[in-house]
């Protein structure tokens, strides 16, 4: 074991402030769907709006660093091992046997969580956030007689909006979740928020995957 | 002499129907039905003197009542089943010393009484306007802007903007909103994103009749019955009107929280001697729009219902004669024979009687524009916007966000939330167990 600086200081400001907007943005955004009560439907939108505005403008922010640095790679799915991780959270982790992959600085993400994070990042955040905008602006082109761009009705838009929602919703529940199955309960937690973490030196599974360049803490 | 309010009619393109001469000469309402036959009595309100029958000269300049609309003097009055003529009351001389531009006494004297009483049928108009406060009516309480009905409808050589869709069909000449605001007037986005599709009334009108009752459901069928031989009239606690042997009964209401349809400016009407279905209600005006109408948007209105007279045989509406002015013309405020009453009154509309009639169920569409409330009291978002007896639970063929939803999504959606939730919990519920058993077993 050693303790390793995995998330860097962008990397966490990103993933908590992504989950702040995401839950934000939930709650508000099923006010407004009527499936609960809380600010009133009003204040929902109002503060929807402001959040799906940050919300973008995070997006921007993480692209620009995910290409600049590279880490985007990390986003890449994989056969490898999927059938082994899915596996495992099936039935190995409940015999206490190892972690299937093994995560190193340079790949922190298991093979499913490349898989759905990918899918989340190329298919749900964009219907999500173009849905969102033609939401946000259907009224424009309609009123200036743009016809081409007319928006008869909000239905399609709102249904694919809805769908991601739910999809994220659920995404959440189990992420919460699996963030607890890591090396304990709650070193992935710790890990988010300190931005290190007590890592193997070496595995059977990832002998090709290059040494860390970054430096080690150890303990 | 080209004014409606002369007129009472205008060349118009029905739908449906071509280009007709329609007005109050000629159509037919779900109040006090028409006034073909009754001029004696209805015909107080045409700005002319003696409009008494059909044969009414509309060409003499002399006909016409100017102190109807310019009296200031506010004493002006005219006599009741005098066909326009003013009241023997009335000092002239006096009146004639103090003309001007109308004010919303002259307008009211008509517009607030139609139907035959205070408010009877626009529920948007009537005596509390002559002063009404802000929480009534913005624009003309006193101590607030102060308008008068000529602000808005402003005219023209005596050509006012501004109609009622019970007697016209056409888009054009109407009072709107953005002749003094503008089309998008919110500070709010959200909100003028709705100026599209929402009238400025729908909002910011959340209730209309708010000082005094209107009439809701005018039931002829029940009038005629007497006591002693004698009509009589019954009143509600509140002092209302809710059954006269001369009409019928009547259902009135206060604070009414409009309907709302879809209306693009255009609307057909029930033409004298057209057939209908006793079936189902019969729409003496259809008011025109829907959602995928680029010039459709959604507004409030009354909805005036009534059951009224027919021939069963002909299947059209009877324009009977109420109003009697001598003995034995059969008008059936005197007489309570609709036999006689429909008789004589379809001799003026030139239809036969088969002298069988029934009572059918008619509908009329009545926008409401007046009693503008302060922006405070404007309605709130969530009274349209959701699921359950919202506002607009009625209108259908489009998404409204929190009123609608796909059922599929909704299903599937949540299915997934709950499958996700069980799933976490069951495959945490055995680590756990699994991982106590382990360290017991160790
Ligand atoms: C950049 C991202 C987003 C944008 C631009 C956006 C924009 C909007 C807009 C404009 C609406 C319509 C209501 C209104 O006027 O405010 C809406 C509704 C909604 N939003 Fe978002 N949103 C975004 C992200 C999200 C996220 C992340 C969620 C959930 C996790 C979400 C859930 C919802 C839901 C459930 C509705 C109601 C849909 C309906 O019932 O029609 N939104 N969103």
């Amino acid at each position: 074991m050693k303790k390793e600086y995995v998330y860097k200081a962008f990397e966490r400001f990103w993933h908590w402030a992504q989950a702040a907007l995401i839950i934000f943005l939930g709650v508000t955004g099923f006010e407004i769907h009527g499936s609960i009560r809380f600010f009133g439907f009003d204040q929902a939108v109002r503060y929807h709006n402001v959040a799906a505005i940050s919300f973008i403008i995070l997006i921007v922010f993480a692209i620009f660093w995910h290409l600049t640095t590279g880490e985007w790679r990390q986003y890449m799915p994989t056969w490898k091992n999927l059938r082994a991780q899915a596996e495992y959270y099936v039935f190995g982790i409940f015999r206490n046997a190892p972690h299937p992959t093994r995560k190193t600085v340079l790949s922190k993400l298991n093979p499913l969580q490349k898989l759905v994070y990918a899918g989340l990042k190329v298919l749900v955040i964009p219907v999500m956030v173009v849905s969102g905008l033609l939401y946000m602006f259907y009224r424009y082109p309609q009123h200036n007689e743009i016809l081409s761009l007319n928006i008869g009705s909000l239905e399609v838009i709102a249904v694919l909006h809805t769908i991601g929602a739910f999809l994220l919703v659920s995404f959440f529940i189990a992420h919460l979740y699996l963030g607890t199955t890591g090396r304990t309960v709650t070193s992935n937690l710790k890990a988010m928020i300190t931005g290190y973490e007590e890592l193997e030196e070496d595995s059977v599974d990832n002998k090709a995957q290059p040494v860390s360049h970054e430096p080690v803490l150890t303990k | 002499m080209h004014s409606t309010h002369w007129n009472w009619e205008r060349t118009e393109y029905v739908e449906g129907k071509g280009i007709r001469a329609i007005g109050k000469r000629n159509v037919l309402n779900n109040f006090c039905i028409g006034i073909s036959g009754n001029q004696q009595s209805c015909n107080r309100c045409h700005i002319g003197y003696g409009y008494a029958d059909a044969s009414f000269n509309f060409n003499d300049s002399l006909n016409v009542d100017c102190l109807a609309c310019h009296d200031n003097s506010a004493t002006y009055l005219k006599a009741i089943g005098g066909a326009g003529l003013p009241d023997s009351s009335v000092n002239l001389s006096f009146v004639a010393q103090h003309v001007g531009k109308p004010q919303r006494t002259n307008c009211g004297t008509c517009h607030f009484f139609g139907g035959g009483g205070n408010n009877v049928k626009h529920g948007d108009l009537e005596m509390s306007m002559f002063d009404p406060s802000r929480d009534v009516d913005v624009h003309m309480a006193s101590e607030g802007s102060d308008m008068q009905c000529v602000d808005c409808h402003s005219a023209q050589k005596h050509q006012m903007l501004g109609k009622m869709y019970s007697v016209s069909s056409m888009n054009r000449g109407r009072v709107e909103c953005e002749h003094c605001h503008s089309a998008m007037p919110h500070t709010d986005d959200v909100l003028n994103d709705h100026t599209l599709k929402v009238a400025c009334q729908t909002c910011h009108i959340p209730t209309y009749a708010k000082v005094n009752p209107t009439k809701l459901f005018w039931d002829w069928s029940t009038a005629g019955r007497l006591r002693n031989g004698e009509p009589f009239e019954e009143k509600d606690s509140a002092g209302t009107d809710v059954y006269m042997s001369i009409k019928g009964s009547f259902v009135w209401g206060k604070n009414i929280k409009p309907d709302y349809i879809w209306f693009n400016g255009t609307a057909s009407h029930y033409l004298v001697g057209d057939t209908l279905d006793p079936s189902r209600p019969l729409q003496l005006n259809v008011l025109y729009g829907s959602y995928d109408d680029p010039d459709a948007k959604i507004y409030p209105v009354k909805i005036h219902r009534a059951k009224q007279i027919y021939d069963t045989q002909y299947r059209y509406l009877i324009q009977p004669k109420t109003v009697s002015t001598k003995p034995g013309d059969g008008g059936y405020w005197a007489e309570f024979n609709w036999d006689r009453a429909a008789e004589e009154g379809m001799k003026q509309v030139n239809l036969p009687y088969s002298g069988h009639y029934g009572f059918v169920q008619t509908e009329m569409y009545w926008p409401v524009n007046h009693m503008v409330s302060p922006k405070s009291q404007a309605v709130q978002c969530g009274e349209c916007h959701t699921r359950e007896n919202g506002r607009l639970a009625n209108l259908s063929g489009f998404y409204l966000p929190g009123r609608n939803y796909n059922p599929w999504v909704e299903f599937l959606g949540v299915g997934l939330l709950v499958l996700t939730l069980a799933a976490t919990v069951v495959h945490g519920s055995v680590r756990f167990l699994m991982n106590r058993k382990r360290k017991g077993s160790n």
